[in-house]
């Protein structure tokens, strides 16, 4: 049996887990006490951390405590700390069910981070469809101020911590961190071109460290039960329990935290199974912008980063969107490339001209007006797009369109020669 | 420390912290960009400049990437030359490709490097974009569907013009580059995105399907219209002006100039231009062939000189005259035996002329104005005054720089002056006294002027500009026109200079025209002869002779009316004088009343030249055009009449001549040093009380050609003739915006509407010169009766 919502969702059983009365009473808030009283040397919890292994929640699977370490908390002047809760890789929804369920851990996480790196000002940016999460945010935060864990000169130890809140306005680029660092200073959310890094030019052109809502939940769990038990719930270098949220032709669709390193087929047994027993045809394993894996790797594969990147994909957010046989690819890329397009921040030539371009073929092919050829050039496109570009949408949509290609072929080439999909009989739309 | 780096196979030693794009620029290496620009951040958004660097995998914007010891970069592998094809097919896509009916055609970056980087033909085969057109207003026209998003024109804004008019809206392919509320563009240096603009998406409206590019000949110019001198490219087509653009002069103008310098042309072209001489012959105007004018001028000056004397004759000439034309003009008169000459037509007092310097010049050069630490301007609109100059001063503000204004309008610039001092026009020189007053005590040195500065209380304002001054290192006080036309001109610029000695400063004035310094220089003023040697006999400034009511007045270039301070004594004068010759390029109505003789004379771009400019650095150029019509170069003119006239020194072939004899003047003659110490008055002049005007020359209505340029005068920076006053004052006079008043001055009164502005301050109302409307008022600076009407 598989443990699950060791971390993060480790209130969700308990009646209105969102409150803090129901947090401390699962041990929250315990480190930041601590902290708080004894003035845990920095240096200590960042090898804790460092230990954990644990890689950041958001999609690049960054090392969380290199991460930290790049924030050197003696240097003079502002630093700010950003949680990124724009959660809105397609797939994707654990970070929103943190949000509503367990607000206080990410402010615990926040908060330690922050002692951390010696950051006293803090921000989370939340996506703006977000309601739920957002008030319950915000409760959570008046709960804190309310019982001293946040503010100033918290508990008479001369620590300092100010966490506010920021809803973004529907931007699925905001979700990168340097456009939502322009976004929250109130530009228009375009990612900015590194270096510099936020580290060194991040949030008002000060030092910043942005983590993902996951990650900092991760925090508390990790400092509370200890680096060792953290890393042997995943496996070497991929430590701890991720989120995965489950989508698609399942039964049981939604967000299991499990130990990173679980095969597939054991999340697929979790999520109930196919939907009506059908066979899987295909997986995509990171959210929308990870390549898409055929369905004899997925029953063969580990759930973590490593054997992820291994197999040609990546873990990126933990979205799972299965596939069974019934599903049209075409029409699957088509859904992709309008979202890449529609989200482009049209600042980079080649996503800008590119996303639209691209979308615009695969619409044709879906509208039996393919053309030979469409694929090569759908191919060159893509790859054309790629590497490109200041961030890395434009990847995000070329490493699909070219898995899908390469693993489809035969499905894209029949829907050009004959116009319907090899798939669902001919239904358009 | 420099360090290696090698591109293309070639080594480069640089400064660490350079793009790759700035060494190759430099070494000639031609790598394609479109958002960048070196005067611009750097956006890195086109992604046009991707060149492969050794042991990166991915292709790297050579205009974001900076150097790095050892570096090695090729800008024409494969993976170079692939990415920079694939970015150019990207934003071929959506471009119209009208290059046809499209004025950047010929001077297109798009074009140009598609030539090098382009396929022949497109894989793009479904519905391009097309984007809706936005009115920028009568200077920009724009094609918006032709627009690649390399949003230079935003950042120009943002970071040149200090102003976001422009702005990137939408997402993705909907991205649209715009002022978002649609609006005519306000900046005074709003037109450079035209140059800026790497496609046909901005074009000069005016210009709009004028021209070809290859169509045009390109000669250099100078800037007529302020002192900063910029550099110009004028574009001639078959003997016509089409169009003026930047010529880049990293001291002057670095790659801008002002809309006013790049419009004005407009009003080469005015149907007012005059084309022919003409005189007036029993109330009515004939045209004649330029001999018998020429004769007719020279028999009404003898007929004066016999029948008065030579000093009755008043001569004024415009200080956007060159060199050439006011060495001769004075040269003229002097031979004639008339020192009555001035080019200072907007000041109203002179009593400092005698300390003045040989020529005024700025004690730092243009490119030095940002690297200042506090700059002062005292009754200076600089913006509107000298565009490029307040860029430098926006710049040193950007750099951290403090900046002080002390003005009696509170002008709204483009960044936020560290500090106002916002006085009445007539407490100006209270203001500076004050300021004075704590300098000198601060240094323990209050001997000099003790007793007017005693008569001044310290206000804690002062305090604040005197603790600036004394903290700063070397600070710079400018006078702007404001300071330099006030009736305490000579008080104030004492004051400012005694500033500056307390606190280890220079004090420098932002002269009035092009060519104040070229002026100065020549003698062009009634106390000094070329090259600043005084006269024998003291003759009479610009105001005593309208005051003294000559019988004759010759007028170069000038239109009294609009160009000249206390414009109704002007006008009075002139109406009375028997012998009025004009030497001008416009004919204005007030001009066919008061003269009698008017001689044609080229415009800007008609005539070679010399100008000195505000840092004293001479620039001549050449004629693009010839003159229209019959008109002549002015400094032609000049030399026949002096032939004519039977005076020595005549014999000049070309313009250069003239100008090496004003060199070898300079060389020669030793100009004594300036009068000694200004004699500080013991108080200051009692202030009157009641409503007082401020005059000003709003940006666009500086000079003749600038007057006559339709474009120009349907900006939003283009303004009417009105009366603005405070809030304050208007609820006090019981007047609300939109009023009609009468402005009453003495025995004149002109009509005018009410303007309120927040900017005014006490009862200080702001009338501005320029306008036939208001020429009728004579004090430019004195007290006011405004009554409903």
């Amino acid at each position: 049996m598989v443990k699950m919502n060791q971390v993060c969702y480790r209130t969700l059983d308990m009646p209105e887990p969102w409150r803090l009365a129901t947090y401390e009473a699962a041990g929250g808030y315990q480190v930041w006490r601590k902290i708080l009283q004894e003035g845990t040397p920095r240096d200590q919890i960042l090898e804790e951390m460092k230990k954990s292994s644990l890689r950041g929640r958001g999609g690049a699977g960054f090392p969380t405590g290199l991460k930290w370490s790049f924030l050197n908390p003696n240097t003079p002047g502002q630093k700010y700390l950003v949680c990124n809760s724009d959660e809105g890789e397609p797939g994707t929804c654990k970070d929103r069910d943190i949000l509503r369920f367990n607000p206080h851990q990410v402010i615990e996480g926040m908060a330690i981070a922050g002692y951390v790196m010696g950051v006293t000002v803090a921000y989370n940016y939340i996506r703006g469809e977000f309601y739920e999460p957002i008030e319950r945010f915000e409760a959570a935060l008046k709960e804190a101020r309310a019982a001293g864990l946040l503010g100033v000169n918290l508990q008479g130890s001369g620590v300092d911590f100010e966490l506010h809140m920021h809803i973004g306005a529907g931007a699925y680029i905001c979700g990168e961190e340097t456009a939502l660092l322009e976004s929250l200073e109130g530009k228009k959310g375009y990612p900015r071109f590194k270096p510099p890094f936020p580290a060194s030019y991040g949030l008002y052109g000060k030092p910043t460290t942005v983590n993902n809502t996951e990650s900092f939940a991760s925090v508390p769990v990790i400092l509370s039960k200890g680096p060792d038990w953290f890393l042997e719930e995943g496996i070497p270098n991929n430590g701890g329990p991720k989120i995965f949220c489950v989508s698609g032709h399942v039964n049981k669709p939604g967000n299991y935290e499990i130990p990173l390193g679980t095969p597939f087929k054991d999340l697929l047994e979790l999520a109930g199974g196919m939907r009506n027993g059908r066979p899987l045809k295909a997986v995509i394993p990171g959210g929308s912008s990870a390549p898409v894996l055929l369905a004899d790797t997925m029953m063969n594969i580990t759930m973590d980063y490593d054997a992820l990147a291994k197999a040609g994909s990546m873990l990126g957010s933990g979205a799972v969107i299965v596939m069974d046989d019934t599903t049209c690819m075409v029409r699957v890329l088509a859904r992709l490339a309008h979202f890449y397009s529609e989200e482009s921040c049209g600042q980079c030539s080649p996503c800008r001209e590119g996303s639209g371009w691209v979308a615009r073929i695969v619409h044709r092919i879906l509208h039996g007006e393919g053309k030979p050829g469409d694929l090569e050039l759908l191919d060159n496109v893509a790859g054309n797009m790629m590497g490109r570009t200041i961030c890395v949408l434009a990847d995000a949509l070329a490493m699909p369109v070219q898995s899908f290609i390469r693993c489809f072929r035969d499905e894209f080439e029949y829907f050009i020669q004959h116009g319907k999909s090899l798939v669902d009989g001919g239904k358009l739309r | 420390m420099k360090i290696e780096i090698e591109i293309d196979g070639k080594s480069f030693e640089v400064e660490p912290g350079k793009m790759i794009i700035e060494v190759a620029d430099a070494a000639g290496i031609v790598i394609p960009r479109f958002c960048y620009h070196k005067k611009l951040s750097v956006a890195a958004n086109c992604r046009m400049c991707l060149v492969d660097v050794e042991k990166s995998r991915k292709p790297l914007p050579a205009c974001a990437t900076p150097v790095t010891p050892g570096m090695v970069v090729r800008t024409r592998s494969k993976l170079a030359l692939d990415a920079q094809k694939a970015v150019m097919e990207f934003l071929l896509i959506n471009h119209p490709l009208d290059c046809p009916i499209c004025d950047q055609g010929g001077q297109c970056e798009l074009q140009d490097i598609a030539l090098g980087y382009g396929s022949d033909n497109s894989r793009y085969d479904q519905g391009k974009r097309s984007v809706k057109d936005k009115n920028l207003g009568p200077l920009i026209e724009t094609e918006m569907t032709r627009c690649i998003h390399c949003t230079r024109c935003v950042r120009f804004g943002r970071e040149i013009a200090g102003i976001s008019e422009m702005g990137s809206i939408g997402r993705g392919e909907d991205t649209e580059i715009g002022t978002y509320v649609e609006k005519s563009l306000t900046s005074e240096l709003s037109a450079n995105i035209i140059d800026l603009c790497p496609v046909g998406a901005l074009t000069n409206k005016p210009f709009r399907y004028r021209a070809r590019a290859w169509e045009l000949t390109q000669h250099s110019g100078v800037s007529p219209h302020d002192c900063v001198g910029s550099n110009l490219h004028i574009h001639t087509r078959r003997n016509a002006v089409m169009r003026v653009v930047p010529k880049e002069n990293e001291g002057i103008n670095e790659t801008w100039i002002s809309d006013r310098d790049r419009f004005s042309c407009e009003g080469l072209s005015s149907p007012e231009r005059v084309t022919s001489p003409q005189l007036k012959r029993h109330g009515q105007w004939e045209t004649v062939d330029w001999q018998t004018a020429l004769q007719t001028v020279v028999e009404a000056l003898q007929d004066v000189t016999e029948h008065h004397s030579a000093d009755r004759i008043g001569g004024i000439i415009s200080p956007n005259a060159t060199v050439e034309e006011l060495f001769l003009f004075q040269k003229l008169l002097r031979g004639m035996g008339c020192h009555n000459i001035d080019h200072r037509i907007t000041q109203t007092d002179f009593h400092y002329q005698q300390a003045m310097p040989t020529y005024p010049k700025l004690p730092v050069s243009i490119a030095d104005i940002e690297q200042q630490e506090l700059i002062v301007v005292i009754g200076g609109n600089t913006q509107h005054e000298q565009p490029l100059i307040h860029h430098r001063i926006r710049k040193a503000w950007d750099n951290g720089a403090k900046v002080i204004m002390i003005n009696p309008v509170d002008f709204e610039f483009n960044f936020t002056p560290t500090q106002t001092l916002l006085v009445e026009n007539r407490r100006l020189p209270e203001a500076l006294t004050g300021v004075t007053r704590c300098l000198a005590e601060s240094q323990q040195d209050t001997e000099i002027a003790k007793d007017l500065l005693q008569s001044v209380a310290v206000t804690p304002a002062h305090r604040e500009v005197a603790d600036a001054l004394l903290s700063a290192k070397a600070p710079l006080i400018l006078l702007g026109a404001g300071a330099q036309n006030h009736p305490q001109a000579g008080l104030m610029y004492a004051l400012a200079e005694r500033m500056a000695q307390l606190s280890n400063g220079n004090v420098g004035l932002l002269t009035a025209g092009a060519n104040a310094a070229g002026a100065w220089l020549v003698g062009a003023v009634p106390h000094r002869g070329p090259t600043g040697l005084n006269v024998s006999k003291p003759a009479l400034d610009v105001q005593r002779m309208w005051e003294s009511e000559l019988p004759a007045y010759v007028l170069f270039n000038v239109e009294p009316e609009h160009d000249c301070a206390n414009s109704a004594k002007a006008l009075k004068a002139l109406s009375q004088a028997a012998l009025v010759i004009c030497l001008t390029s416009y004919k204005t109505p007030a001009m066919e009343q008061y003269a009698d003789i008017i001689l044609p004379i080229a415009s800007f771009a008609e005539t070679p030249g010399t100008f000195i400019n505000v840092e004293g650095r001479w620039q001549s150029f050449q004629a693009a055009v010839i003159p229209k019509g019959e008109s002549r170069p002015g400094w032609k003119v000049l030399r026949v009449l002096g032939n004519l006239l039977s005076l020595d020194g005549f014999n000049y072939v070309v313009n250069t001549e003239v100008t090496d004899e004003l060199r070898s003047l300079a060389t020669t003659n030793t100009p004594e040093q300036p009068a000694g110490p200004w004699r500080y008055p013991s108080h200051l002049p009692t202030v009157s009380e009641g409503v007082e005007r401020f005059c000003y020359w709003p940006i666009y209505r500086s000079d003749s050609v600038v007057r006559h340029s339709q474009p120009l005068q349907k900006t939003p920076l283009s303004e009417t003739p009105v009366v603005t006053m405070s809030p304050q004052l208007a609820q006090r006079l019981g007047l609300e915006a939109g009023t009609e008043v009468k402005v009453s001055q003495g025995g004149d009164a002109v009509v005018l509407q009410v303007c309120i502005s927040h900017r005014m301050v006490g009862d200080t109302v702001g009338i501005a010169a320029g306008f036939l409307e208001t020429a009728g008022l004579a004090e430019s600076f004195g007290t006011v009766k405004i009554e409903r009407i």
